[in-house]
């Protein structure tokens, strides 16, 4: 079956390109409006840099503003998406193992609760969950935002996917016999085994998590809490009336989005996407 | 003798480790999923009222169902709810068809520079919305957009991206540029996992790589469509962080322009929580059904499949 020359198919690579243009475009522009000085957004073509140093300038300006406020944002996104994914897939894997391999009473109680729990619309949690924390006097602190992130439906089905799909039942008859005891058994066989799909649930927790808005935007009503999301949708608002903000808007959006696609590259192979497609069959 | 009475035990049963696994999940539900709703509901059916006369005391009184009555009938909310259809009927097919095209060229046999599309397309996919809608909201203001400059340049008129109708196109692009791709990477994936014999088979009697995907892909890939078009829906419904942040930048948008920014305009502007609840529950019930219906329409395919 082998062809000496394989001939690319031109339409199908073409259309494709149309769409990677589509999705880096904006991203581009982005790079080449960074490079304007707040002088110059409004009066040269933002679809090419300058090089006047304006992206180092409008860099110390960003440091600068509010006492290096970007940086606290950039930090609590930090402690935000990486705090509440490692959380999410501690308690995630626990709770997807036990649901693979055991039978237990309660349990079709229980996963009947949690696949419910999938079609609850998240936000629509949000005030409910921010009067039950304002009670509990946690509203403003990096709790509020994080407990809430932590339970995740989606990921606990994602992890008794994956510790059924890949830990054998005798790996763990075998671990018995040798006398293990169950936790011991979920620590050293169930993790090391389910580690691709704990990777991937980590970084899908972390993008969900580095992504939201609603639920930031609500609890936290404190500056120096936000994540970068809410931090720059706050400066973007009072860019409206002090326009010369605007560069501080896109230079920020252009740093907050550098960490974001480096963790995004590095970890692609990583990733096990068709855990989410295999999530279609069941 | 031990060992085997040992051994009998534990295959009866584990004891309490798996509910020990499952407890800091189970909790955290019931505290931030169950509790929540239930209060939702409860808040939903009081209202605070004036008792006494004159400056009497405000308390919570149980109301019924007065508060459903008034989201029902709130026209701020109805136009909220036309505005999100019509910004839905744009977001949702064009999603899945591009989301579709995609995957579907991507595994059309030879295409070149594959891993580098499939990469760019993905990418979005990790810009939070908020940004998202910075990042586009800058190309359609006028004073700044590249795009008007090169019309202007041109000599042709700048198009309005806040206009009357083009709001709605507007909006929906930056919610199908973040969600495009990583539909396509579940579509492909999918498509990936299937046999190859089928393929085979249908190229041997002479079918077209076309023919091979309306044929045979598309209805393999019926139940992946239908839980990425059920995630599309109730993104739909959820939309709040792109039209909340291009509002700062353009008075077509309205403080209640979707749903939930009119749930959100309800409990935190005007402070009637309770009125806010019932709007909430409202929305989530439409959710539910919404995805149990399409869960259904699954299961149906499933079962009729194999």
């Amino acid at each position: 079956m082998k062809r000496p020359a394989t001939r690319v198919k031109i339409v199908p690579t073409i259309l494709l390109l149309l769409g990677a243009l589509y999705s880096i475009a904006p991203v581009i522009w982005l790079v080449f409006a960074s490079t304007k000085g707040p002088g110059e957004l409004f009066t040269t073509f933002s679809g090419f840099p300058s090089f006047n140093g304006g992206f180092m300038e409008n860099v110390r300006t960003l440091n600068e503003f509010g006492d290096g406020r970007f940086w606290t944002w950039t930090l609590n996104s930090l402690i935000y998406a990486g705090g509440g994914a490692l959380l999410t897939v501690v308690i995630s894997a626990a709770c997807g193992y036990a649901m693979a391999k055991y039978r237990f009473r309660g349990q079709k109680l229980i996963l009947g609760s949690l696949l419910a729990g999938v079609l609850v619309p998240g936000i629509t949690l949000s005030i409910p969950q921010y009067l039950l924390l304002s009670s509990a006097g946690l509203v403003g602190t990096y709790w509020s935002v994080i407990l809430p992130s932590v339970i995740s439906p989606y990921s606990i089905y994602l992890c008794q996917v994956y510790a059924s799909a890949s830990i054998p039942d005798e790996m763990l008859e075998a671990g018995r016999v040798d006398g293990a005891g169950e936790f011991r058994m979920l620590w050293s066989i169930g993790l090391p085994v389910m580690m691709p799909g704990l990777v991937t649930v980590f970084l899908l927790q972390f993008i969900g998590i580095w992504n939201n808005f609603l639920l930031p935007y609500i609890m936290l009503a404190d500056d120096d809490r936000f994540p970068l999301t809410v931090g720059l949708y706050s400066l973007l608002n009072r860019g409206a009336s002090q326009p010369a903000l605007y560069t501080l808007v896109i230079t920020g959006a252009l740093l907050s989005i550098i960490p974001i696609f480096a963790l995004f590259l590095f970890l692609q192979r990583y990733w096990k996407l068709d855990l989410i497609a295999g999530g279609v069959k069941g | 003798m031990t060992t085997v009475s040992t051994r009998r035990r534990r295959l009866r049963g584990p004891g309490a480790a798996p509910y020990l696994m499952a407890a800091p999940a189970v909790l955290l539900f019931i505290a931030f999923f169950l509790v929540p709703i239930g209060y939702a509901i409860w808040l939903s059916l009081h209202a605070m009222r004036v008792r006494g006369r004159g400056f009497g005391v405000r308390t919570e009184v149980f109301v019924g169902l007065e508060n459903y009555l008034s989201a029902i009938t709130d026209s701020a909310m109805y136009e909220a709810l036309v505005r999100m259809l019509a910004y839905g009927v744009i977001m949702v097919p064009v999603t899945m068809g591009l989301a579709l095209s995609f995957a579907l060229m991507l595994d059309v046999p030879k295409v070149g520079l594959k891993s580098f599309s499939r990469l760019s397309i993905f990418l979005p996919y990790a810009v939070p919305g908020v940004i998202a809608s910075v990042l586009w909201g800058f190309t359609y203001l006028p004073a700044v957009s590249p795009i008007n400059r090169v019309a202007t340049e041109l000599g042709v008129p700048a198009p309005d991206f806040f206009g009357d109708v083009s709001i709605y196109f507007s909006i929906a692009n930056i919610a199908i540029w973040g969600s495009v791709g990583f539909n396509m990477v579940v579509l492909y994936t999918a498509l990936r996992a299937m046999p190859a014999e089928v393929y085979e088979a249908a190229k041997i009697d002479g079918a077209s790589e076309w023919q091979i995907a309306w044929k045979i892909k598309i209805p393999l890939l019926a139940p992946a469509l239908i839980m990425t078009s059920v995630f599309s829906l109730i993104g739909m419904l959820q939309v709040f962080s792109e039209p909340n942040t291009v509002k700062s930048m353009t008075n077509s948008i309205t403080p209640d322009w979707v749903p939930l920014m009119r749930i959100y305009q309800q409990g935190f502007i005007e402070n009637d929580i309770y009125l806010s609840a019932a709007t909430s529950v409202l929305l989530a019930l439409i959710t539910v059904l919404l995805s149990v219906a399409a869960l259904a329409v699954f299961r149906f395919r499933a079962r009729r499949s194999s």
